[in-house]
């Protein structure tokens, strides 16, 4: 029963997103309500293994393996560890909530979108269960084409060039993986014998390649992942695909997306290629510091909410980046645990941007003004997650800064303080470029009259994003429950890393 | 001893007795259109089953042609494909306004040459094969005398393939005057001696020049577009998927040699050139054409390219990733003429992007089915292309090349932007132009057919591999 949870979690949406095919395209009401009930099953499943998971230990989990492709000697195998566990969580969680937020949202098409949304979940779960190179590629490039739907059917103005150029930005640095995928498992072929692409056979051959050869690979892996994450300066495709995506797809590509780039580097990157990874952590940094001062200083000058939100993106994932980096204890926990956090902050400013464009249909910061008392409990929701996001003591996006910065300053690969005294600032800025938003469009005297007629919140976007509070300040005020999942997992890597290199734990 | 020869070459016998019945029943009878159709279709499912169940053992015919083993692999593909080709032309060719019998006769005919050119084991069964193919394939694309656009296809498709040929016919001449003998099989066993001889080594290159121009590779692709353009457009089908098949079955036979003799990458440098140059060219291409045909003509020069990166690794798992890349092209690009076939209107319109903007919404199980080809050529996993490419990457990787792996991954993303564009047409615009897409039955089953191959393929490629690998050993 055990060796079967992943798979009937990997397996509830795909069999979900085929039934939801026979659905007659009128019956919108059914195919919504079906479209949620597959999705929560989902998430009682991986709560199911939640509570099954076994902490204290660092290796696979609920691992389950079946040939699949016998003369490539590629499998369906399968299996988590603490890091995978919490990403899994956190898309099983996010996506009946996107999905009921798009229920006013989305009028053309329901069933075609329900239908994206749902594959797209089990695209990226199965992104975060694989453990064969490429059965993960298989589910990295099929999580492409629902994204790519989702952006160019319900997308805005531009949503053509946007998705399109989503598409091939990611598909470049898949591919160049790929080559890199085979090379290795060609590899692995003289070294054990035979052809694999399982992982953790490739964990023994993998740090073993002569070191020029292995900083090409490693390179290889990393530009696909830090296109996903993005990393300054591949980040352009960032702003137009969150600008253009429908709020559903902002959320999922904030919350989840982008996380599968940090993911990939987690658990490609550094077991595969530790000697590479010590090499490159330096510049790396680097870009990932200059991408946490870029990203805030572009939100900040940014007139379109969402806009705004999507370059603050661009500057948390460079912490994550930061803390991974570091390989420091501290730093990688925090670096998971700021993965969980940006999701559900970002996530909820995407969605609370949405429930206001909603109403009046602009995202235009100037447009607003002094809506507090209009719109009491949005306000009220809209500065909680904004503190958040900002890193409050208290709640989630504290945890995760602080552990990043702590780790990253007693690092002896970055090896020096400027990592994070620049690093920092970003947090400052964060501060003005939310806090400025919030005072230019909750506070002051109502100036545009439009507004006048403006609603709070429905029972339905309360449904929302309440949970979602919830998490914000159980992670801020008792990180522990979560942080202890991922511990044994985030030392097994880094100790696989020291153990090739030298010893800096 | 009679008797079993003719049980060898009963795919051949049922295929000529078909061809000389169908004959029969176009002079005799008014209705013909109505049965040929049906006749050829019963005459390839049966040659197709038949094959199956020959891949396990080969067996050499009089030393001029091998039957069961990698041949009856390509059987499959020509009779599944051929299958395919005439369900799409059932209601088309009416459409097209070449509703004549002798079309489904010509088609017999070409796979019959087909079926020659993949179990050759004698140069002279080569020229054969491969003059009954492409003489049948220059009276396809012409099928409609009527039509300016058909008229000049075939005769572009003659003149350059009657050229072509010359290539090959001189170079069979060379390679005889050089080993005095025509036999396939004492030129793999002579390789190495041979390969010293410069009259040799001219006749193989003329040899392989001529059929780089069958399998449409750059530079010789320049017929390429207009025919493809020109002719019916399920011809197109047939022309670009089996037929290529085809060429490249010649390819890889004559190539064996080089993987299984002593002098193996000969003509490494070369089939390296014809790749690199196939792939960057047509994917670069095929983004200014406005045309789905033209379109799809220039991503034939693409998919040539990646599968010339398998002849010029030459081992054994590049080899038999061509195979199944054929085998997936055959479906994918079936599938893709199909969809175009059934929206083409009555005079070669309603082919261009503009025709299909909006086609979600005009029709979503055609948008479906041509979005699922759509991304299957462009190779995104599971479908059945991305496995082609897998295999023949992972030859070319385990050869060092990975360079040449590199650039076709460049290819691969210069392509998707032309893939992708059809589907942009198709989900994100609005309708541009007003019409009705006819019923058509056999052409729907004709795609579905083709999708579910992609699809399963795809997801369970080792149904296919497997046989393959137990073909080549």
């Amino acid at each position: 029963m055990e060796s079967y949870l992943l798979t009937y979690l990997l397996f509830t949406p795909i069999v979900g997103s085929v039934l939801l095919l026979f659905f007659p395209k009128s019956q919108e009401k059914a195919i919504r309500w079906f479209g949620l009930a597959v999705t929560l099953a989902a998430f009682v499943i991986s709560l199911v293994i939640y509570f099954k998971f076994d902490s204290s230990l660092s290796t696979f989990q609920f691992t389950h393996q079946i040939q699949w492709v016998k003369s490539l000697h590629i499998s369906y195998s399968v299996g988590i560890d603490g890091i995978s566990l919490l990403l899994i969580l956190l898309t099983t969680f996010i996506t009946p909530l996107t999905l009921i937020s798009s229920w006013s949202a989305i009028k053309k098409n329901v069933k075609l979108f329900t239908f994206f949304m749902v594959f797209l979940e089990a695209a990226m779960i199965g992104v975060f269960v694989s453990l064969d190179l490429f059965l993960f590629y298989v589910f990295w490039e099929a999580m492409l084409i629902p994204m790519y739907f989702i952006i160019g059917i319900w997308g805005g103005e531009r949503r053509i060039y946007a998705s399109v150029k989503f598409f091939i930005f990611t598909m470049a640095g898949s591919l160049l993986m790929l080559v890199a995928i085979i090379w290795l498992a060609v590899y692995a072929s003289n070294q054990i014998g035979y052809f694999t692409t399982n992982l953790l056979e490739l964990y023994r051959v993998g740090p073993n390649v002569p070191h020029e050869i292995q900083r090409y690979m490693f390179l290889a892996f990393f530009i696909s992942f830090a296109i996903k994450v993005p990393i300054f300066p591949l980040h352009t495709w960032l702003p137009d695909a969150h600008v253009q995506a429908p709020t559903a797809g902002s959320v999922i590509l904030a919350g989840v997306l982008l996380k599968m780039g940090t993911y990939g580097i987690l658990r490609f990157c550094l077991p595969l290629f530790p000697q590479s990874a010590v090499y490159y952590a330096p510049y790396i940094s680097v870009l990932a510091v200059i991408g946490i001062i870029y990203g805030a200083l572009v939100a900040m000058v940014q007139k379109d909410m969402k806009k705004l939100v999507a370059y603050s993106s661009v500057s948390h994932l460079g912490f994550v980046v930061l803390g991974i980096f570091a390989l420091t204890p501290e730093s990688v926990q925090g670096a998971v645990i700021q993965m969980v956090n940006h999701g559900l902050s970002t996530g909820a400013l995407f969605l609370l941007v949405g429930v206001i464009y909603e109403r009046t249909h602009t995202r235009e910061i100037a447009y607003y003004g002094g809506i507090a008392k209009l719109v009491p409990v949005y306000a009220t929701i809209l500065m909680i997650v904004s503190l958040s996001s900002i890193g409050l003591p208290g709640l989630n996006g504290f945890i995760g800064e602080f552990l990043i910065l702590i780790g990253s300053f007693q690092s002896q690969v970055l090896g020096s303080w400027w990592f994070v005294i620049f690093g920092a600032t970003g947090v400052i800025f964060a501060a003005v470029y939310l806090l400025w938003m919030y005072e230019r469009v909750v506070w002051g005297r109502v100036t545009n009259p439009k507004l006048e007629t403006l609603k709070d919140m429905n029972t339905r976007e309360l449904v929302v994003l309440i949970p979602i509070l919830i998490f914000i300040v159980w992670i801020g005020v008792y990180p522990s429950t979560f942080l202890n999942v991922s511990h044994a997992a985030t030392q097994g890597i880094l100790h696989t890393v020291s153990s090739f290199t030298f010893n800096f734990l | 001893m009679e008797n079993s020869i003719f049980l060898q070459l009963l795919p051949h016998i049922i295929l000529g007795t078909a061809i000389v019945l169908a004959v029969v029943i176009e002079i005799s009878t008014e209705k013909s259109k109505q049965i040929l159709p049906w006749l050829a279709v019963l005459v390839f499912f049966a040659n197709a089953i038949i094959a199956l169940y020959r891949i396990p053992e080969s067996v050499t015919v009089y030393g001029m042609l091998s039957v069961g083993g990698k041949a009856a692999i390509f059987d499959f593909i020509f009779n599944f494909g051929a299958l395919i080709g005439i369900l799409s032309s059932v209601n088309y060719i009416k459409k097209y306004g070449a509703y004549f019998g002798e079309f489904y006769i010509i088609v017999l005919t070409s796979v019959l040459g087909m079926m020659l050119l993949a179990g050759s084991l004698d140069l002279f069964t080569v020229f054969l094969g491969l003059e009954l193919m492409s003489i049948s394939f220059y009276i396809l694309a012409g099928i409609n005398r009527k039509k300016l656009s058909s008229n000049e296809a075939s005769l572009k498709y003659f003149l350059l393939g009657a050229f072509a040929t010359g290539f090959v016919v001189y170079g069979i001449a060379l390679i005889y005057g050089s080993m005095g003998n025509t036999n396939l099989k004492f030129m793999f066993n002579h390789f190495p001696n041979l390969i010293s001889h410069p009259l040799f080594v001219i006749g193989m290159g003329l040899f392989l020049i001529g059929f780089s121009f069958k399998i449409a590779a750059f530079p010789f692709h320049m017929w390429v577009p207009d025919v493809y353009q020109g002719s019916a457009t399920t011809v197109t089908g047939i022309m670009s998927t089996i037929g290529k098949a085809a060429a490249f079955s010649v390819l890889i036979i004559t190539l064996t040699a080089v993987t299984t003799g002593s002098a193996p990458h000969t003509f490494e440098d070369y089939f390296i050139a014809i790749s690199l140059l196939s792939m960057l060219y047509g994917s670069i291409v095929a983004i200014a054409q406005k045309n789905l045909k033209r379109m799809l003509a220039y991503s034939s020069i693409v998919h040539a390219g990646y599968m010339s990166i398998g002849l010029a690794a030459g081992n054994a798992a590049s080899i038999g990733g061509i195979i199944f890349y054929l085998a997936a092209y055959t479906f994918m690009n079936l599938g893709a003429f199909g969809v175009i076939s059934i929206i083409e209107g009555e005079n070669d319109d309603r082919v261009n992007l503009d025709s299909y903007a909006g086609l979600n919404k005009k029709s979503p199980v055609l948008a479906g089915f041509m979005a699922l080809f759509m991304f299957a050529l462009a190779g995104i996993p599971p479908l059945a292309g991305f496995f082609g490419k897998y295999y023949v990457f992972v030859g070319a990787i385990e050869q060092n090349l990975v360079w040449l792996a590199i650039i076709g991954i460049t290819a691969s993303v210069i392509s998707i932007y032309f893939y992708l564009r059809v589907v942009v047409y198709m989900y994100f615009k609005d309708e541009l132009e007003d019409f009705t897409i006819e019923k058509n039955i056999p052409g729907l089953t004709a795609v579905a057919i083709s999708a579910l191959a992609v699809l399963v393929f795809g997801i369970v490629p080792d149904l296919l591999m497997s046989v393959i690998i137990s073909a080549l050993k």
